[in-house]
């Protein structure tokens, strides 16, 4: 006997459909119909390195509880590509509903008696309503999005209002794009009725929540940020940052009585060039960045090492993806923390940070320019495919007006005429090894300097004197000292207990709605590292903690190798929960992962007193 | 180290029209060997800004990575100075001068730093028309890590090692016009009298002006067989007319016998008067410069002077339309939205 899934707001569902089909538009009409129905979503796009014709994954959690990580399962499948139908109807879960294009016989391959069958006639009824080719595909994708609504009970004005206000300024495509979602409806409601199990009923579960990509809040984080100068190269999936720099500026940025840009954005032949526009004009005093992923990463290197030791403030986003080399360049990943950490050759290092939603993605891209110009030196921030290229249901955007940037320990042209001492351009006058900088052209006779990326003394004069050389290669540890206390604390929750649960970046959804699950059998700690280098809390957590489970999204546990390496921690406090497969991590692995190497270490090494 | 700089100079001679002296546009005594072409074209630089009464602090230098890149020391010490990595001072300069458009950018490479490995951002800093001097201090070789062939060294021309190069040489005054820089020059690092005038019409070129400066490495490729010796370079030049420079609104008037020279006027007002020879061609012609330089190369020789000029094009900041005021001077005010966008922008996305 068939047992039905049932729930109400708790479900998976995943659409498969074709790229370049339009499929993407009619997705996120129903995720943001979840969104204004007052209940949370999460949606992931899973999508190939190509631009038409392969497949495609969209993924759905619908969480009354507000769990937005990946869970894992899938509970409703959209089965709308023939490519995929055989994998999406074998890896849908027992008691599960297979939707699917009944305008052609399902094969008889199709044999499971688990699940429940809702076929729907989509390109018959496409059809019969429309003759344009086009129209057909487009509307094809509107049509399943009106049979969900009423197979989930969903309340059909929040589809309507959406369409009315996506199609404000183009009122002419509003009444064909209901007339599918009715179509849909109608036809499910006609020959589907209470066979569905699955609802999603109004709430009041989001408050005063947005949905935005993370490269959008990066990007607009850089425009609030007065980031003027922004050099990139195309690459999945960093590019929809700049792109949204651009938007933004073009709405905040022209001015109104030349329509001039306020900002310089240039396409570069490569990330080296990139990165040298962004060193260029940050040397010369303007804030600017670049955005890209992990193969721009590895072309920026040298380019990163002359920014650390001639101390010029970069900002750097890097969207991650999974590795090595091109990998897969369309899945994620936080594999890159080693190859940013220490970019480039000699002793280097920079520091990094990890926002875990859109929100953070914005605050940390702020603050990213503010640590970039205090401390003179390169600021990553890695964020990931995830993160980048997803609408997140996260904390509206805010800016308080009262603060003002940090420019840093820039000498104007009244300090440097009234210098008293000479000037040194890499000399700590104030212990925290963070010396003065002139930008060019701001005094006539004073603070002219020579930027080298090759050994300087003090006063940026070239020296190969060894012991010259050590010294200033040990005050940028004075420095990195300093950066310790400036970047974003790490999050702590629990204090007691002998195990501790770490994480960073796009691994917070799922960790979070993992450690509630823990926390009903077992005394866990947990902390969210939101940066490198490590503040004192995160060696504390670590000292307070027996065993440490450390969840990351790469194959080497390279958070553990920056904690163990940075920290001299012993590396078998460290119990490594790691998933690569290019797929956000989710919660029910890490349950799993965790409850089970849990008992075995309770087994084998048990708290000393 | 090249000379011991006289201390005593002459009081009366010794400032331009700002009141600076050329003191204020030298800068550290030169590390490179005795002889080395490099120098000279420091010289030239300095006695350059000089005669245009720059104020050398509103001056940036910029290079990549080489003896020639090391030269942005030796001259104009009260301007800052970037020393950066090999091959990349056209990215640099880019994003320096897109944070302020109001400083003169002096660039200086070698041939290995700009037809080797830096030959990507080359070709791109021309392609965007950036508002720069670009210097290559060309001596045919990598002097920096002891004489290696370059990408310009000509084909059969032989180093201090003796082998002749086997590989086609790259012209990079070929490249940059066919590239569309509008200012395309060559001179030599000992014609001072042309390489001066050179210097100050791509100082007030307004876009990308390019200099390809014949520099002999004296250390390892000025040998009889090199092809960027000194000797083989004096007995090959052809000029494309010889040049003067003349500022704007000057009284200076130089008298050529009418028909034998020409006038190529700059924006700001200043004027170069080429005195022709026999070849005479349309400057302003880029069919015209690229078949004088494969004419004169047919005949073993090296086409020196200006080469090609055409004003017209925008800069980098024109084409994509940037404020007039240097974007590292605008306010955290004016760049930033507040929260008053804020209210409509999160509504928009819910
Ligand atoms: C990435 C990198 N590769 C190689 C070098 C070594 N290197 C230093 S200078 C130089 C060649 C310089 O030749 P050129 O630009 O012609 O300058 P010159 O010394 O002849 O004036 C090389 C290969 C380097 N500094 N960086
Ligand atoms: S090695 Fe050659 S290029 Fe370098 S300083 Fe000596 S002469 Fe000049
Ligand atoms: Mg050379």
């Amino acid at each position: 006997m068939m047992n039905n899934i049932t729930a109400t707001n708790d479900f998976v569902i995943r659409f498969a459909n074709v790229n370049g089909s339009g499929s993407a538009s009619a997705n996120n009409l129903f995720s943001k119909a979840v969104f204004r129905l007052g209940v949370p979503v999460a949606a992931k796009n899973i999508f190939p390195s190509n631009i038409q014709g392969l497949p495609t994954w969209f993924e759905v959690r619908i969480s009354e509880q507000g769990y937005l990580g990946r869970r894992g399962g899938y509970d409703f499948v959209v089965a709308v590509n023939g490519q995929t139908m055989v994998r999406d109807y074998q890896e849908l879960l027992p008691g599960g509903y297979f939707f699917y294009d009944s305008s052609k016989r399902l094969p008889d391959t199709f044999t499971r008696e688990d699940i429940t069958l809702i076929g729907i006639p989509l390109t018959d009824i496409c059809n019969a309503h429309y003759t344009e080719p086009r129209l057909r595909q487009i509307f094809k994708n509107i049509i399943y999005v009106g049979a969900l609504a009423y197979l989930f009970e969903m309340d059909f004005t929040v589809f309507e209002d959406s369409i009315k206000s996506q199609f404000a300024k183009k009122a002419k495509l509003i009444e064909p794009n209901i007339k599918a979602l009715r179509l849909g409806f109608d036809y499910a409601e006609e020959h589907h009725k209470a066979c569905c199990g699955l609802n999603i009923h109004r709430r009041d579960l989001n408050g005063d929540q947005i949905m935005m990509e993370g490269n959008a809040a990066a990007g607009l984080g850089a425009v609030f940020a007065g980031a003027t100068v922004a050099g990139w190269y195309p690459i999945t999936p960093s590019t929809s940052v700049v792109e949204a720099f651009e938007k933004y500026c073009k709405a905040y940025r022209v001015d109104e009585q030349s329509g001039q840009n306020k900002f310089a954005i240039l396409q570069a032949e490569d990330e080296l060039a990139a990165i040298g526009i962004v060193i260029g004009a940050s040397w010369n005093g303007a804030r600017a960045f670049t955005a890209t992923s992990g193969p721009g990463v590895s072309l920026m290197s040298e380019f990163l090492g002359l920014a650390y030791f001639s101390e010029i403030p970069v900002m750097l986003m890097d969207i991650q993806r999974t590795g090595p080399s091109t990998g897969m360049p369309t899945r994620t990943q936080q594999s890159d923390l080693l190859a940013a950490a220490y970019a480039s050759h000699g002793d280097t290092k920079n520091v990094l940070l990890f926002p875990a939603d859109p929100t953070e993605c914005f605050a940390h891209t702020v603050i990213g320019f503010d640590l970039a110009e205090r401390l003179q030196t390169p600021v990553i921030l890695m964020s990931d495919l995830d993160l980048g290229m997803n609408v997140h249901q996260c904390d509206p955007i805010n800016w308080d007006d009262d603060y003002t940037y940090d420019r840093g320990k820039v000498l104007t042209e009244e300090q440097l005429e009234h210098l008293g001492e000479r000037w040194g351009r890499y000399l700590d006058v104030d212990g925290d090894g963070i010396p003065y900088r002139t930008i060019p052209g701001t005094h006539p006779e004073k603070g002219a300097f020579f930027t080298r990326g090759s050994s300087h003394d003090e006063y940026a004069a070239y020296t190969e004197d060894g012991t010259v050389y050590a010294r200033g290669m040990e005050r940028l540890l004075v420095k990195w000292d300093t950066a310790k206390t400036l970047v974003p604390k790490a999050d702590v929750s629990g204090q007691s207990a002998s195990v501790g649960v770490i994480y960073y970046g796009t691994s917070a959804w799922s960790a979070d709605e993992a450690l509630e699950t823990l926390r009903t059998t077992h005394d866990i700690d947990a902390m969210r590292i939101k940066a490198f280098p490590f503040g004192v809390e995160v060696r504390e957590f670590i000292e307070a903690h027996d065993t440490l489970f450390v969840i990351e999204q790469n194959r080497d546990a390279q958070m553990k190798t920056l904690l163990v390496n940075e920290l001299s921690v012993d590396p078998n406090q460290f119990v490594e929960v790691l998933n690569i497969d290019g797929m956000p991590i989710t919660a029910s692995y890490l349950v799993e992962s965790i409850n089970r190497q849990l008992a075995d270490v309770q087994s084998t090494v048990p708290r000393e007193a | 180290m090249t000379f011991i700089r006289p201390n005593f100079r002459h009081p009366e001679l010794s400032t331009n029209a700002i009141g600076q002296s050329i003191k204020s546009y030298e800068g550290a005594l030169s590390t490179l060997c005795a002889g080395c072409g490099h120098d000279s074209i420091s010289a030239a630089i300095i006695k350059s800004c000089f005669d245009l009464n720059l104020q050398p602090h509103k001056i940036a230098k910029i290079s990549g990575i080489g003896c020639s890149s090391k030269t942005p020391t030796y001259f104009l010490g009260k301007a800052h100075g970037f020393n950066s990595v090999h091959g990349r001072m056209p990215s640099v300069t880019t994003g320096a001068n897109m944070a302020n458009r109001d400083l003169l950018y002096i660039g200086v490479s070698g041939d290995g730093d700009t037809a080797s490995i830096g030959m990507g951002q080359f070709a791109h800093v021309v392609r965007r028309n950036l508002n720069m001097v670009y210097i290559v201090m060309n001596n045919g070789c990598y002097g920096l890590t002891k004489g290696q062939d370059s990408a310009t060294a000509d084909k059969g021309s032989a180093s201090k090692k003796g082998v002749p190069s086997v590989f086609d040489s790259i012209d990079l005054c070929q490249l940059a016009l066919q590239l569309g820089a509008g200012m395309v020059a060559r001179s030599f690092s000992g014609d001072k009298h042309q390489l001066i005038p050179l210097i100050k019409a791509a100082i007030r070129h307004p876009g990308f002006a390019f200099i390809d400066v014949v520099s002999p490495c004296v250390t390892f490729n000025n040998t009889p067989a090199s092809t960027k010796g000194y000797e083989w370079v004096r007995d090959h030049l052809e000029a494309t007319g010889t040049i003067d420079f003349i500022p704007a609104k000057s009284e200076i008037t130089i008298d050529y016998p009418p028909g034998t020279s020409r006038q190529v006027e700059l924006h700001d007002g200043s004027e170069l008067v080429l005195q022709k020879n026999a070849e005479d061609y349309d400057l302003s012609s880029r069919k015209a410069a690229m078949n004088r330089i494969e004419a004169v190369r047919e005949q073993q020789h090296i086409l020196t002077g200006l080469i090609y000029h055409n004003e017209s094009a925008a800069d980098t900041h024109g084409l994509i339309n940037t404020v007039r005021q240097p974007l590292n001077e605008l306010s955290q005010q004016t760049l930033c939205p507040g929260s008053g966008v804020l209210d409509s922008l999160n509504e928009s996305l819910r």
